[in-house]
């Protein structure tokens, strides 16, 4: 409907007026009150004396290897297999396609607490199939790859839908094999879609905390950062919390940071 | 680089040509038939199988145990402290969403980059520190805000405000990243068109900004409810968890769970038809909005 002529180009915008300028004051009022200040609040208050000895207490460094461990793990199991999903969900047709795709919906719309409750039906102590996972960090990792399970294959599939089809066609057809034809050819073009897929699981799974409680059952060995900061929260250790709470902020910055630009980088040489 | 078309035929193509006729198709549909059995296979154990045993068991139970569950009074008051929880959310985010998609889409002033970038960091933050956050921001004896809300006698943490505050806090985005990029395709000729018609502002937003943006807004309020309905972690921190007063929906669950106390199956298929609704909503609004 649209032509690219209406497009909004940045010189069609207009001056803020009266009406428009009070608007945005109040919209940046509500984002400062809101989100800004209260994370400038943990970060003022993990930043404190007592931060080194908060972050390097043994139960703290605990959690946050885990999580980062299982965040790293949990984007590279997606990178693979979410492209794998995707590119089954594009390229393959067969019976109870469609059910899949509505599938891969799921753990967005479900609450964190009720996937950690079904995952624990299938990977707890009453296991319907007999396997205990239940405050491992196997069952941890489940969790996780469960609620980020959509982000690689939602942001790679838009990706493979606008290919042209006719570079695999003509590797294909001289000769190349299905691997080859996709490493030299798809794999390039959804690339970038594949690393903010993956950093966005990656974000998600350093902060998880409601399908991660009840299959790590609370124990140390099994225990997630955000968890352990949900512990000091109760004892009323604010300091201790907001210390681990800045930390995990930063690392969730610095890799988002780092995969952007390398997106930027393999963007720009596509 | 090496070039793709000389460095392939030794790995696939042998010389003699009707043995690779045969073969090829053959292994093609192998590796096809592996990836799709690869992809429903992790499909269905992580997500599908799940979520089948969990209704099962809950079929198992019977209908009167199911009944019961839903039916028992902190339940009941879960639903209320939920809806009108998840309720102001969205109202907030819908009217934050809509307003400042309107001033990013249509306006230029300093800073609205950072402006678009600020607003994505409430969906990359755990929702633990966004409970932390706003106890440290609006606690009465914790927060920086905490003497002058105490001495105003509005209490915000450990009561409702709070509570909508982090569902607000942890779905801000949502209706937002729905609507700017309808906005931004749209362009602004009819809106000048309008304008120049003499309709003032009101009734440009309501003749032609709203319905323009319309499936857009309803797929972003979708979102949106799913999100706040489910919301656990935030509202854990900020809501003291307290039984029969402060409790969600999903913070009943968690405390069935948590103490075996029968109903947390019960609820959680609740809970589980509700996305499924949520994503048949979804399914609907997104083809009539691509439109």
């Amino acid at each position: 409907m649209s032509a690219p002529s209406v497009r909004a180009a940045p010189t069609e915008r207009a001056r803020l007026g009266a009406w428009s300028g009070a608007g945005l004051g109040i919209g940046v009022l509500w984002l400062s009150v809101l989100v800004l200040l209260p994370l400038a609040a943990v970060v003022a208050k993990g930043i404190g004396p007592g931060f080194w000895d908060a972050v390097t207490s043994h139960e703290a460094l605990t959690a946050i290897r885990l999580t980062v461990v299982s965040a790293l793990t949990v984007a590279a199991v997606n990178a693979v297999l979410g492209t794998l999903i995707a590119h089954v969900l594009v390229r393959d047709s067969f019976w109870g396609k469609r059910f899949v795709e509505a599938l891969i919906d799921i753990p967005f719309a479900l609450p964190t607490i009720v996937a950690g409750l079904v995952l624990l039906a299938l990977y707890g102590q009453h296991s319907a199939i007999g396997i205990d996972w239940f405050a491992t960090r196997r069952g941890v990792l489940v969790a996780l790859l469960f609620v980020t399970l959509p982000f690689v294959v939602r942001t790679v599939q838009p990706v493979l839908l606008a290919l042209d089809p006719e570079a695999e066609e003509a590797a294909t057809s001289l000769g190349a094999a299905p691997f080859t034809t996709f490493r030299r050819i798809v794999l390039p073009a959804i690339a970038p879609a594949i690393a903010s897929g993956s950093a966005l699981a990656f974000g998600r799974a350093m902060g998880e905390y409601g399908s991660v409680l009840l299959i790590s059952g609370g124990l140390p060995r099994a225990s997630v950062a955000s968890q352990y900061v949900f512990g000091q929260i109760e004892d009323d250790r604010y300091a201790q919390a907001a210390a681990v709470s800045t930390v995990l902020l930063l690392i969730s910055v610095a890799v988002l940071a780092v995969l952007g630009v390398v997106q930027q980088r393999v963007a720009r040489r596509g | 680089m090496v070039n793709t078309i000389t460095d392939t035929p030794p790995v696939v193509a042998p010389p003699p040509v009707p043995a690779t006729r045969t073969r090829r198709p053959r292994r093609r549909r192998l590796v096809r038939y592996l990836l799709r059995f690869v992809a429903v296979g992790y499909v269905a154990a992580l997500v599908a199988m799940p979520v089948v045993v969990v209704t099962w068991r809950v079929i198992d139970q019977g209908w009167s145990v199911f009944w019961e569950a839903i039916t028992a009074p902190e339940a009941i008051h879960a639903y209320k402290v939920t809806a009108q929880v998840a309720g102001c959310a969205v109202l907030i985010n819908a009217v934050f969403g809509v307003g400042m998609a309107i001033l990013l889409a249509r306006y230029r002033f300093p800073g609205r980059t950072l402006l678009n970038v600020l607003i994505d960091v409430p969906i990359s933050v755990s929702p633990i520190i966004v409970g932390l956050a706003l106890v440290l921001a609006f606690g009465w004896t914790t927060g920086w805000f905490g003497s002058e809300l105490q001495s105003a006698g509005i209490q915000v943490i450990f009561s409702m405000p709070g509570m909508v505050l982090a569902t607000a806090f942890v779905s801000l985005p949502l209706v937002l990243r729905e609507v700017l990029p309808v906005l931004e395709e749209e362009g602004i000729e009819q809106e000048q068109a309008a304008r120049s018609l003499g309709a003032n502002a009101p009734q440009r937003l309501w003749r032609i900004t709203l319905p323009t943006i319309r499936w857009a807004l309803a797929y972003g309020v979708v979102l949106t409810l799913a999100r706040s309905v489910g919301e656990f972690g935030a509202v854990r921190v900020v809501s003291g968890d307290v039984t029969g007063q402060t409790q969600t929906l999903t913070l009943v669950v968690d405390q069935r769970a948590e103490q075996f106390e029968p109903g947390a199956y019960q609820l959680s298929v609740l809970l589980i038809a509700m996305s499924a609704i949520c994503i048949v909503a979804i399914s609907l609004i997104r083809p009539r909005g691509e439109r």
